[in-house]
């Protein structure tokens, strides 16, 4: 302390522990202790504020005029030669004559400056080792400090709820689009995939295939000897097929399967005839083998000028009502030419109730 | 009751039982989950019957081991940041008491839907306190009791608390305050984080 008798400033020690007493030529005479621990010597050094203190807002030069023209402003400062502190401030002008011997509030022409940390109080509490006693009682900084820990906390035990929910929706929707028994995508998947693939005008293949026989292995075999059966042409057909394709079961013992970017019918035709001689292979089940088959009809949706799904779902359906009427164990990709001669095209399920 | 009151009994069981029995626990309860989400809000009777459930597998009288939560929560490593939150009501253990009537405020600032039971502190002497807790459910006291004694540790302090039992679901607890600095307590830094 430079001043000779500062009655203010016990007073405001305890009411804005960081503030600072300037006299008429801005050298600091009197620092409360907060400030102090900021910048260490403040007081004792007579250095003018201006120079421990640079002044970023308003951009005025840090000259005692140029202060005071901006008392009760707020002020925006930095620490000189600090770790890097953002600081508030408010200036307010002491009175021009009557000195503190006087009866003067303090030096005459000076002023008080109290600064605050505002936003950067976080960091700023741990650069310079505060503990609540740097800050007044009144200060609602313990409170701001309080809530960033504890609004932190909650935030992380909301963050993990949330992860875990996510993972929930993700294993719902999984099994949503899943068939259980198989492990194959379904219906619901397979129309959505679908679509997709439709509204990105991206083209692909669509095969629509029916097991043979399956219905004999389940009345004689048993539903045990059914699955496995089922689960099996998964497989097999999982195997035969690319990573990007998809294979999904819509019915009992129907499948659907979505080659992408498959144009060529030649393609299809070996594709599908390799993959019924799969499934003709006897397939065991404890002692006993079963023998099934599968007939398909497929459709490439680059035959279509506007292609829609039901018009490729109903033409898949009548290119495997063709193949189940050809004697079966085969594949047959539309033609145009079948809608035309074959109006009356049933759905091939009321086929199949005829046939079983 | 709050999802961060049910998994403060969760914690306290597995970190002091183990997993194994926490979870017979809440089978006992009869429960179809094991876990509790500390940020959702569960029925007031699942709370009461996990309760219920933790006396009969622990072999130990339901206000025994509210009181141990009450301990927990404040000097177990894993409560780290519950318990700086509480050292922020004061600087020392009579500043601490003296917040104890805005826990429930300072709680709310946080987590909102958090109802924490009233709390009002009387000075009788300048070592001879009461606070009196006011809830839905008793019980809440034998929490507060364990909790403040481990405050009174964690602050250095030596205090004798006693609870006085419930009527018409207002408990009051006797704190007696021998001496406020009785050990060196555990160093409270304002800037460090928790965790």
């Amino acid at each position: 302390m430079r001043g000779p008798n500062l009655q203010i400033a016990g007073l405001l020690d305890t009411l804005c522990p960081m503030h600072a007493v300037l006299d008429r030529t801005g050298h600091i005479v009197h620092a409360g202790p907060t400030l102090c621990k900021l910048s260490p010597g403040c007081a004792a050094s007579g250095r003018r504020f201006s120079e421990l203190f640079q002044i970023r807002r308003p951009r005025i030069d840090g000259s005692m005029a140029a202060l005071r023209a901006h008392a009760g402003e707020k002020l925006h400062l930095q620490i000189r030669g600090a770790v890097r502190t953002d600081l508030k401030g408010v200036l307010t002008p002491l009175p021009e004559y009557g000195s503190p011997e006087a009866g003067g509030m303090g030096p005459a022409g000076g002023a008080v400056v109290n600064l605050s940390f505002g936003i950067s109080v976080v960091d700023a509490v741990r650069a310079f080792e505060l503990t609540s006693a740097d800050f007044a009682a009144t200060d609602l900084t313990i409170e701001m400090l309080y809530l960033v820990e504890a609004k932190t906390a909650a935030m992380e035990a909301s963050r993990m709820l949330n992860l875990r929910l996510q993972g929930a929706m993700i294993a719902a929707e999984e099994k949503a689009y899943t068939d259980q028994l198989t492990g194959l995508k379904n219906r619901h998947a397979a129309e959505y995939l679908l679509q997709r693939l439709l509204d990105s005008e991206q083209d692909f293949a669509l095969m629509h295939l029916d097991l043979d026989f399956f219905k004999a292995v389940n009345d004689t075999m048993g539903h045990a000897a059914g699955d496995h059966v089922l689960r099996e042409v998964a497989r097999l057909m999982v195997e035969e097929t690319r990573s990007g394709d998809t294979v999904a079961r819509v019915g009992g013992d129907e499948f659907l399967l979505i080659f992408t970017r498959l144009t060529d019918t030649q393609c299809m035709q070996d594709i599908a005839a390799r993959l019924i001689a799969r499934l003709e292979a006897p397939i065991a089940f404890n002692d006993q083998m079963c023998r099934i088959s599968a007939s398909a009809g497929s459709v490439l949706s680059c035959d279509y000028a506007y292609p829609v799904r039901e018009r490729m779902m109903e033409d898949t359906d009548i290119a495997l009502y063709a193949a189940k009427q050809d004697g079966r164990g085969r594949h047959v990709a539309f033609d145009s030419s079948m809608r035309v001669g074959n109006r009356m095209a049933r759905p091939i399920e009321a086929k199949r109730r005829a046939e079983d | 009751m709050h999802g961060l009151i049910n998994r403060a009994i969760e914690r306290f069981v597995r970190d002091t039982y183990g997993r194994d029995t926490w979870h017979h626990v809440m089978c006992l309860a009869g429960l179809e989950f094991s876990e509790f989400e500390a940020m959702l809000t569960y029925e007031d009777h699942v709370t009461l019957d996990v309760l219920a459930a933790a006396q009969d597998v622990l072999g130990r009288p339901v206000p025994d081991i509210l009181e141990d939560i009450g301990t927990y929560l404040v000097s177990h490593p894993k409560a780290e940041p519950l318990r700086r939150l509480l050292r922020f009501g004061g600087s020392t253990f009579t500043e601490f008491l003296h917040s104890l009537d805005d826990l429930p405020a300072w709680t709310r600032l946080a987590v909102s839907d958090l109802e924490l039971p009233q709390l009002e502190l009387r000075e009788h002497a300048a070592d001879r306190f009461s606070l009196t807790c006011q809830a839905r459910h008793a019980g809440f006291g034998h929490v507060i009791v364990g909790l403040l004694r481990a405050l009174a540790d964690d602050y250095g302090a030596l205090v004798l608390l006693e609870h006085k039992g419930a009527r018409k679901g207002r408990e009051i607890i006797v704190i007696q305050l021998l001496s406020m600095a009785y050990a060196s307590g555990r160093q409270f830094d304002l800037g460090a984080r928790a965790g």
